[in-house]
């Protein structure tokens, strides 16, 4: 079992750090937000990402990519989240890259892996519906007319949906509106006739969309996997972008730990530093404590999602439960810990607080991946396994 | 094949052959023999195995033959500790002695201590208990009070130590006595060796909230014992404890592999005493409680390894984290202690009785003597206070 990051991973780690602080720290996604940056992120900083190969750190390198494994990119998340970086690093270096991996043809990976690898192709999964994360209801439509479909509904708070090139829509070809069975994932040009983009300003200042379809011609060979078993497919997908965001959040987590670390150390009142207070002190210790209790679930998830596939609904859903519940703890007790300034939009403690929130509700909140961890694991099994 | 493998293969051979059936099962604390003057076997084949073990050395199997151990290389008496573990064969002889006076005195005693302490140890002949804590000196243990004066070629005890675990069964203590009073709390203490035996030592039993009576209070009045005890220089104590605590947490593992009698797990007892709706537990708090406690449970497992891991890269990482893990671990016990209860409900309630399964009644009793986890060996307060001044290095 591998627990800790491998000595090139570290290095990987380290390169990345200097990078990101260097291109794209906190006072980047401040920039971007307080000029209502159009696309939500910088395009040239996106183009330094893939001329560094970190755009295709899983592609394979015969579609031209690093082929250095999920704990590489995961390295690299982990820096991202530090800095906050707004970039199209999940939506398509994770969840784009891995639903081609896992799901595409030959003609679909040989076409887009190359360009997701040069940085010339974004994309973004069009999955959620409900107010809550809930992938197996999907009520928009792919109806079969002659030899291809129409896309009919709508698809909300879909990452970096109002940019991206590609989409990939998870619809519903059969059965019922919550069944697992029934599914289709399909891509399709963002630009295509019948599709309207509408961004969604949201708490954390990145990019969210919602999406409408209407009447959207889809060719079958723009089905990514098989009809209808769209969910054996999502499920994969959906793990590997949970345990991303766990990893990017974990190092918002350490970020802001630190942060207010250094603050404690740093504070005057009553004529002492305010870290010499045992009631801060044992406040700060338990959260170490979560923290690191949370990077062990973690670095145990990224480094299962290659090597044991069976258990990874397990593992992700531990981690991502995991970084959820340390994320929001850590963020509140920074705020509470910094007082006063701690409410104030000049300290990035607040960025911090608003990311996290909004990571806490992507790709499933912290119930639901109690409830899948519990059913997975067969704590909700009446009878023994 | 090299040696270390031949080693391995002759030892697994030898110990299908010889340790008996009854070894072999899980056992609680109470199934272990921990030698003494005092001790009697609780079962035939309890001795049996364990004058097996000591033929051989066995019972102290690194230590130098010299010495009545085993002279085994730590990669063979690792091997055989691996070959045990695997057999599921329990030790032949547990406690102090072995896991941490001995070790103790193997780097620190001088050649007449070794001689007239170990061979007794690694025979199981002597039973050693720990005499640290006072009444008045518990989380602040260099504050100790009990005094001892010079009197010729003797100290002269006189106070009392507390939680000595299974010191009324006990042939010797060890402990730390204050022999001088300055400015630093930590100097002035002298570690020494007591024959229990001597005139003058009344031990008390004391009765906890689970029933037990384990631990003892131990009373010193005009205790006479001769300075050739002492380990170490007089005054200078406080080194040789801090030593023995780094081999305590060595012994941590042995200690609560042996010691940690199997139990159920809840969701495997959710099976049995919850009612289930709809596919899930009914009662939506207790399942919250019991998917929490297997997250924990798998993370507190993984942080362990990940400390290991990190030792063996060389990474900071392996202390930084270990300090968090007396904290993680004995709150996560305690937490689950009580959901074992509240999952047994009324059923959970048992002291005694036919009408309670003997697991009911064993979980009420662990529950209660769970509350001493995060007491014993370092308060949670106190494992806080380390993690903030060394790991964190906030402010004193």
């Amino acid at each position: 079992m591998t627990l800790i990051y491998n000595e090139e991973q570290r290095l990987l780690q380290s390169t990345a750090k200097d990078f990101f602080l260097e291109n794209a720290p906190v006072s980047a996604l401040r920039h971007l937000r307080d000029t209502k940056d159009a696309k939500g992120y910088s395009d040239e900083l996106w183009q330094q990402i893939a001329a560094l190969g970190w755009a295709s750190i899983i592609v394979p390198e015969k579609y031209g990519g690093l082929e250095f494994g999920f704990p590489g990119l995961a390295a690299v998340l982990e820096v991202s989240g530090h800095c906050l970086t707004a970039s199209p690093l999940q939506a398509t270096a994770v969840i784009g890259a891995s639903a081609l991996i896992l799901g595409g043809n030959d003609h679909q990976k040989s076409q887009l892996l190359p360009k997701i690898a040069a940085g010339e192709l974004t994309v973004a999964l069009a999955l959620e519906e409900c107010f809550h994360h809930h992938p197996s209801h999907i009520a928009l439509s792919a109806e079969r007319e002659g030899v291809c479909f129409r896309l009919n509904g709508e698809k909300r708070f879909v990452l970096d949906g109002h940019s991206a090139d590609q989409l990939i829509v998870v619809a519903r070809s059969s059965a019922g509106t919550s069944d697992e069975h029934g599914l289709s994932l399909v891509l399709v040009d963002a630009n295509a006739a019948g599709v309207n983009r509408e961004r969604t300003f949201v708490a954390d200042s990145r990019n969210v969309a919602t999406i409408r379809f209407n009447n959207t011609a889809i060719q079958s060979s723009q089905l990514l996997g098989e009809l209808d078993q769209g969910w054996l497919l999502l499920e994969p997908v959906l793990d590997r972008a949970r345990i991303a965001l766990a990893v990017e959040m974990l190092g918002s987590a350490f970020e802001v730990f630190e942060r207010t670390i250094g603050y404690l150390k740093e504070r005057e009142q009553f004529g002492v530093k305010i870290g010499s207070f045992q009631s801060l002190q044992h406040r700060v210790s338990i959260l170490y404590t979560e923290l690191e209790l949370t990077r062990s679930v973690v670095m145990h998830a990224l480094n299962a999602v290659e090597k044991n596939p069976i258990q990874l609904p397990q593992f992700a859903s531990l981690a991502k439960a995991s970084a959820n519940e340390v994320a929001t703890l850590v963020a509140e007790e920074a705020v509470q810990l910094h007082g006063g300034i701690g409410v104030t939009d000049e300290l990035d403690i607040g960025l911090f607080l608003k990311r996290i929130r909004v990571a806490s509700q992507l790709w499933g909140d912290t119930g639901y991946h109690y409830d899948r961890y519990a059913t997975v694991c067969g704590i909700n099994l009446s009878e023994g396994p | 094949m090299n040696d270390l493998d031949d080693f391995r293969q002759q030892t697994r051979y030898w110990l299908d052959e010889n340790c008996p059936a009854e070894m072999r099962t899980p056992a609680t604390q109470n199934d272990y023999f921990f030698g003494g003057k005092k001790a009697s076997y609780r079962s035939d084949s309890q001795g049996h195995w364990f004058n097996l073990m000591l033929d051989r050395g066995w019972l102290a199997p690194s230590w130098p033959e010299a010495y009545g151990g085993g002279g085994l290389s730590q990669p063979q008496a690792d091997v055989l500790n691996q070959e045990m573990e695997s057999l599921g064969s329990r030790p032949p002889l547990v406690g102090m002695g072995l896991w941490m006076i001995g070790p103790v005195l193997l780097e620190l005693g001088n050649d007449v201590q070794k001689n007239q302490h170990l061979p007794g140890i690694a025979r199981g002949e002597i039973f050693w208990c720990q005499g640290f804590s006072e009444p008045g000196a518990g989380s602040d243990l260099a504050s100790l009070a009990c005094k001892a004066d010079v009197d010729g070629d003797h100290l002269v005890i006189n106070g009392s130590k507390i939680w000595s675990s299974m010191a009324d069964q006990a042939d010797w203590m060890f402990c730390l006595v204050r022999t001088h009073s300055g400015e630093s709390k930590h100097h002035g203490i002298t570690f020494v060796l007591v024959d229990l035996a001597t005139k003058g030592i009344t031990v008390e039993p004391i009765r906890l909230i689970n029933g037990s009576a384990e631990f003892c209070e131990t009373f010193f009045d005009d205790v006479r014992v001769p300075i050739a005890n002492v380990v170490g220089e007089i005054n200078e104590g406080w080194a040789v404890a801090k030593r023995m605590l780094f081999f305590e947490r060595l012994a941590m593992g042995n200690i609560e592999k042996s010691f940690s009698s199997p139990k159920p797990n809840p969701s495997s007892l959710a099976r049995h005493y919850l009612p289930f709706d709809n596919g899930k537990i009914a009662n939506a708090e207790l399942r919250t409680r019991i998917t929490r406690n297997h997250m924990r449970s798998k993370a507190v497992e993984l942080t362990m390894q990940r400390v290991q891991e990190a030792f063996v890269a060389g990474l900071p990482e392996a202390s930084q984290v270990m300090s968090i893990l007396k904290y993680v671990t004995t709150e996560e016990e305690k937490r689950k202690l009580a959901l074992t209860l509240d999952i047994m409900g009324q059923q959970g309630l048992g002291w005694e009785g036919e009408q309670f399964e003997g697991i009911e009644r064993q979980a009420l009793r662990d529950w209660l003597l769970g509350y001493g986890l995060t007491i014993a060996g370092g308060t949670s307060e106190i494992q806080l206070n380390i993690i903030a001044k060394r790991t964190l290095a906030l402010p004193q």
